[in-house]
């Protein structure tokens, strides 16, 4: 029943609420922006998994499960591939192939419809990333029982 | 005499890619086969239909949806197989 070890640094204490804020705005904008620049789904999840996992490195385990518990991280993968799954039968349901995103009806032709269906994947590829990352995480860290 | 046996077929081989590098297309070369099948369609076609200015998010996306969506679940089984292996329990 040891609990994982806490620094008490207060270099990395103070970096970390400092960056940990900025990582995950960045990871955002990475997300929405895939469509235009760089960016996408997978590299945005892997940015908002370092935030968290920065987040754990500066303020314990103990206090990252307060905001995101290992239930939720697995309901979050599980989102994240079920939106993405979810456009594509959709797809379906209004009468075309599965994942061909232009027969929804969202913005005025099916080239907007498809950037509309992109960017709604794109946000699922990055939750499940980002919870699959931090999943991974927590599992390596976890070597002993935490209280 | 294993031992020279395998520096001899390394050797072998490297000479084998040595000599089909002359033959290989420039780099960015146009008119290679890998830039004439669908790379034209791509770049003209990519905006009209997909609406997305970036051609890496339309291939990724739209055209290859499905392998995307492959690539996904491969995460997720990955993530839950590491799950199942190491994963302690919280108390």
């Amino acid at each position: 029943m040891k609990a994982a070890p806490v620094t008490n640094d207060i270099i990395l204490r103070t970096g970390a609420s400092i960056m940990v804020p900025l990582i995950l705005l960045w990871g955002l904008y990475v997300l929405v922006h895939g469509a235009l620049g760089p960016g996408g789904g997978f590299q945005a999840g892997v940015i908002l998994a370092a935030g968290f996992i920065l987040y754990t490195a500066a303020f314990g385990l103990r206090e990252t499960k307060k905001i995101l518990t290992m239930e939720q991280v697995m309901v979050i993968a599980s989102t994240g591939l079920f939106i993405y799954a979810g456009v594509g039968v959709l797809a379906i349901a209004f009468g075309g192939r599965f994942l061909e995103y232009g027969v929804i009806p969202l913005g005025h032709s099916p080239a907007e419809a498809s950037k509309y269906g992109i960017e709604i994947v794109e946000v699922g590829i990055g939750l499940t990333v980002m919870a699959i990352m931090i999943s991974i995480f927590y599992d390596i860290v976890l070597k002993e029982k935490v209280e | 005499m294993r031992r020279y046996l395998a520096i001899l077929s390394c050797v072998l081989f490297w000479a084998i890619l040595i000599y089909g590098v002359p033959d290989l297309p420039d780099l960015g070369d146009p008119d290679a086969p890998a830039n004439k099948h669908v790379v034209p369609r791509y770049i003209e076609g990519s905006y009209k239909e997909s609406g997305v200015p970036n051609i890496v998010t339309a291939i990724l996306a739209n055209y290859r949806g499905y392998d995307t969506l492959g690539e996904t679940t491969v995460i997720f089984t990955a993530g839950i197989t590491v799950m199942l292996l190491i994963r302690r329990k919280w108390k």
